[in-house]
């Protein structure tokens, strides 16, 4: 099944809109060395605006330091041979991957990696099977959180995702998340804040699987 | 939260927050931002028939909630989830407490539900020795000051960022920068510390799917999902009115709940839970997860034939996005904790009567939020409703009494407008149709002075309709006169007016049937339903629908009530029931009138090249979906000229001006100022009430420009 390119810059042009970033890429390859390439170009966890440098209590702040210096990555779910790929390639940046224990890094990872299990174009929205407690807590807590979406995967709207989406469902337990954008706010005086409780950034990477 | 004992305390609480700058200028911000953001969000769909989708499927789900609950605790309890029915708010408090006893949980994380206000949940797990953290920065924020949310999507919006540093400064113990973006991650880290040592997350729900036992939740900030990830016991507090068959039903939701809300597509996240998941900090690696849904009455509503649809609400909080009441006096006096429009009529169901009384009072009836509900409930009557059951219980006010008796009299009801005319001679002007000033028997005059109010007219239009009733020889269409009170007997010239335009043609036999009276849309407002249905009555057999094509009127409150409220009103008379129904069907306004039946052509009249502005009337615009109509047909003598929120209420709302003139004077304001920047020589409108106040406030203000009836523009240029 070919995906129309209608739909592919539907998908883009409503991500785009809610602050995530869209790149098409070819091979799966890609993917590692641009997750790579985002976590070395990006500042240390501690140091970007996730909160530590502000006025905060000296509490929370020790949640802060319990992190540790290093870069991480977090790539739980992965199949073995892409999480071999990836490690190989942080590896060599020099950036720690992990694939669990996601529990030991509640102050904050850098990057989240995972792979959509389906694409809505019509809203721009990511949807991830994120049963396991590690996948849930790589999206939520890494600062930027990127996710290849296969292009096969991409559907026109919920409605046409319904039937794939209720399989998912009835396979207890399930935990489903549609993901668009970045976590946001705009409880303060109405001004849209980006990365309140969950990732700064959304990285979307269009893999032309087929 | 309304906690008013008397209707002065309830006035002197709304004229306090009418003096909040701050909320009065971020609401009005939003409002405005809301319309262009709800419009773009959906654009390309069909919201009509949406709406009509949800409000379909809600209502299926309300008549079939016991077998849904049913159905779903058997799904779920298949899953492991423990799932419990409480019947009131405390004895869902009493659960909750008791799950976390159970499970020997000490702190709470919770993410944002409005069930969990309606039970005040917090208070109770707080007694009980918990510590509860509101997840949701509104809430949370809100949670600090010891407030409930001001409103249903954005509690906290009525407050500033430097309200919201002081709070943060007390909690971090640290001095804070006023910075949106830097508050947010302050509240980001602290809030993260919480997460971490919760034993228990407490959330809300929008959706219980029933073919799959799941629970979705429509967040923005992730909370949720932290909150349902991280600690190992889950409780989820669940309305019963959110048990919807099949995902679809969901789905349909899920398209109309964020942008109905925000003007957004969707929200950031969006998380369906199924069962016990995987939870790493549980001993056995799994959730301990129980649904509760709370009963508080919904079961009894949704077997209520009339407000069965209040129970359609999927909490979007359009409502209040678009009422002006709320726009002006903010969630914590336009409610008790359910805000806007549908929570006028939750108070009363989850809350009790005398959170609700004066509350109800507060509608000035404009129908913006019936027309943005995204399940197409009619909150305009139901508030009226609710304000008529409670006299009914409490008694009725001496005044809207009297006025019931008086409207179900026609002949001592016209007897005594013609003998105020003499009664007031005493209080009029010299100069001018206005009264100098105002007998006190009817109101505090120092409250009414922000506009000038019109005497009665010498000559009612029913006195004169002998003398002026059009010869037609060979008529084409017969129309009856339907006047209302107020151009019968206060703006006779705007009934004569459009007689001029219509008799310009030919061919239309008029007739006045003398035997009319006040619609009654007075006494439906002032809580007087039986007077109201009395008054349908009389008019309906004054009026006999089947010897004329049309029933004209001129008034946008009239023609709005004669159609839409009458069939409502007299459904429990059998006899009149088919009657009433042709009646509606024939009731016509003047613009739509002369533009879409008689296609009256531009050629009968000189152009002024005058610049006219236009005020639509809450009736016309939104009660019969007139909205072209008049500006063409302004356009056709004059200049239409587009001016700011043009649809926005006057503020006049008949008796509520006089109940609650605060509110009314600073509606109209606005409008004054929103025609004044048009540049305009005049305003044209289609409700004579509309004009008493707007023209009432030109002159008390000094302005000079004219407030007609688009009637009146027209005949003076009439070739």
């Amino acid at each position: 099944m070919s995906v129309s390119q209608e739909k592919i810059e539907l998908f883009t042009k409503k991500a785009e809109a809610v602050s995530a970033v869209v790149k098409r890429i070819g091979k799966l390859d890609e993917a590692y060395a641009y997750a790579v390439d985002v976590c070395l170009n990006k500042d240390a966890c501690q140091l970007l605006l996730s909160g530590c440098e502000n006025a905060i209590s000296d509490e929370a702040s020790d949640l802060c330091v319990a992190k540790a210096a290093d870069k991480v990555m977090a790539a739980p779910k992965l199949a073995d041979e892409q999480y071999a790929k990836l490690a190989k390639a942080a590896e060599k940046a020099g950036v720690k991957l992990i694939a669990d224990g996601l529990r030991g890094h509640l102050a904050g990872i850098d990057i989240g990696f995972a792979v959509a299990d389906l694409g809505l174009a019509e809203t721009g929205s990511l949807v991830l099977d994120s049963s396991s407690e590690d996948l849930r807590l790589s999206t939520m807590i890494s600062e930027i959180n990127v996710v290849v979406l296969p292009l096969s995967k991409l559907r026109a709207t919920s409605y046409e995702a319904e039937a794939e989406l209720l399989p998912m469902m009835q396979k207890a337990p399930n935990y489903l998340a549609f993901i668009t954008g970045a976590s946001r706010t705009a409880d303060i005086e109405r001004v849209l804040a980006i990365g309140v409780h969950g990732p700064l950034e959304l990285h979307i990477l269009l893999w032309e699987d087929e | 939260m309304q906690t008013a004992v008397k209707i002065e305390e309830y006035l002197q609480e709304v004229e306090e927050s009418l003096g909040n700058e701050f909320q009065r200028k971020a609401l009005d911000t939003f409002a405005v931002a809301y319309r262009t953001g709800r419009a773009n969000a959906f654009t390309g769909m069909d919201v009509k028939g949406l709406i009509e989708e949800i409000a379909q499927a809600k209502d299926d789900g309300i008549r079939r909630m016991d077998e849904l609950y049913q159905q779903f605790k058997q799904k779920a309890e298949s899953m492991g989830v423990h799932v419990h029915l409480a019947t009131t708010a405390e004895e869902a408090n009493r659960i909750i407490a008791r799950i976390a006893k159970d499970n020997d949980c000490k702190k709470v994380i919770k993410a944002k539900s409005m069930t969990a206000e309606e039970t005040h949940l917090n208070n109770h797990l707080e007694a009980e020795g918990l510590k509860v953290v509101e997840s949701d920065l509104g809430e949370w924020i809100i949670q600090m000051r010891g407030e409930g949310p001001s409103h249903m999507v954005m509690p906290a919006i009525h407050l500033s960022r430097y309200q919201v540093a002081d709070l943060f400064a007390g909690v971090t113990k640290k001095e804070q920068n006023p910075d949106i973006q830097k508050l947010v991650k302050v509240a980001r880290r602290e809030l993260r510390k919480e997460y971490v040592e919760a034993d228990m997350g407490i959330s809300g729900s929008n959706f219980a799917v029933v073919e799959t036992g799941t629970i979705g939740l429509v967040t923005n900030e992730g909370n949720a999902r932290l909150a349902t990830t991280l600690p190992r016991v889950h409780v989820a507090l669940v309305g019963l009115e959110k048990l919807t068959p099949t995902l679809h039903d969901a789905l349909r939701i899920l398209r109309a709940l964020p942008r109905n809300a925000t003007g957004q597509q969707i929200t950031s996240y969006v998380t369906w839970i199924t069962g016990p998941n995987e939870c790493k900090g549980a001993p056995d690696d799994k959730k301990v997860m129980h649904v509760v849904f709370l009963d508080n009455g919904r079961k009894k509503l949704a077997k209520d034939k009339d407000f069965a649809q209040i129970l359609r609400c999927i909490r979007c909080g359009a409502c209040a996005n678009v009422c002006p009441v709320y726009r002006l006096v903010g969630g914590h006096k336009y409610g008790h904790v359910y805000i806007g429009a549908i929570g006028l009529i939750m108070t009363y169901f989850f809350h009790g009567k005398d959170k609700a009384k004066f509350l109800v009072q507060n509608c000035v009836n404009c129908g913006a939020c019936k027309e943005v509900c995204a399940a197409g409930i009619d909150l305009p009557r139901l508030i009226k409703e609710i304000h008529a059951m409670i006299q009914d219980e409490d008694g009725h006010p001496a005044q809207s009494k009297l006025m019931g008796m008086v409207l179900k009299n026609r002949t001592l009801f016209h007897t005594l407008l013609k003998n105020m005319r003499w009664a007031q001679k005493p209080f009029a002007e010299r100069e001018g149709q206005y009264i100098r000033h105002l007998p006190t028997v009817f109101m505090k005059e120092k409250d009414q002075d922000f506009r000038k109010l019109p005497t009665i007219a010498d000559k009612a239009f029913r006195d004169e309709w002998k003398s002026i009733k059009p010869e037609v020889r060979n008529p084409t269409l017969r129309v009856a006169l339907f006047s209302g009170c107020v151009q019968d007997f206060v703006y006779p010239e705007q009934m004569k007016a459009a007689v001029k335009i219509i008799a310009s043609t030919g061919t239309v036999e008029l007739d006045y049937p003398m035997k009319q009276s006040c619609c009654g849309l007075p006494v439906n407002m002032m809580g007087e339903k039986q007077a109201a249905v009395e008054v349908a009555r009389q008019n309906v057999q004054a009026i006999d629908p089947s010897k004329f094509d049309y029933i004209m009127t001129m008034c946008a409150s009239c023609a709005s009530h004669l159609k839409h409220s009458y069939p409502k009103l007299l459904e429990n008379d059998a006899d009149l029931a088919p009657k009433v129904a042709q009646f509606a069907d024939k009731v016509i306004d003047f613009s739509s009138f002369i533009h879409d039946v008689l296609q009256i052509s531009s050629m009968k009249f000189n152009r002024s090249g005058k610049r006219i502005g236009y005020h639509a009337p809450c009736h016309l615009c939104r009660g019969l979906e007139v909205r072209e109509a008049p500006r063409e047909a302004i356009n056709m003598a004059h200049d239409y000229v587009p001016t700011s929120e043009e649809e926005v209420c006057c503020g006049f709302g008949g008796s509520y001006s006089m109940k609650f003139p605060a509110i009314s004077k600073t509606l109209l304001a606005k409008k004054m100022a929103n025609l004044e920047a048009g540049d305009i020589a005049a305003v044209a409108t289609d409700c004579p009430g509309c004009v008493m106040q707007i023209r009432g406030g030109m002159k008390a203000a000094g302005k000079d420009i004219e407030v007609k009836h688009v009637a009146e523009l027209l005949a003076e240029r009439l070739r």
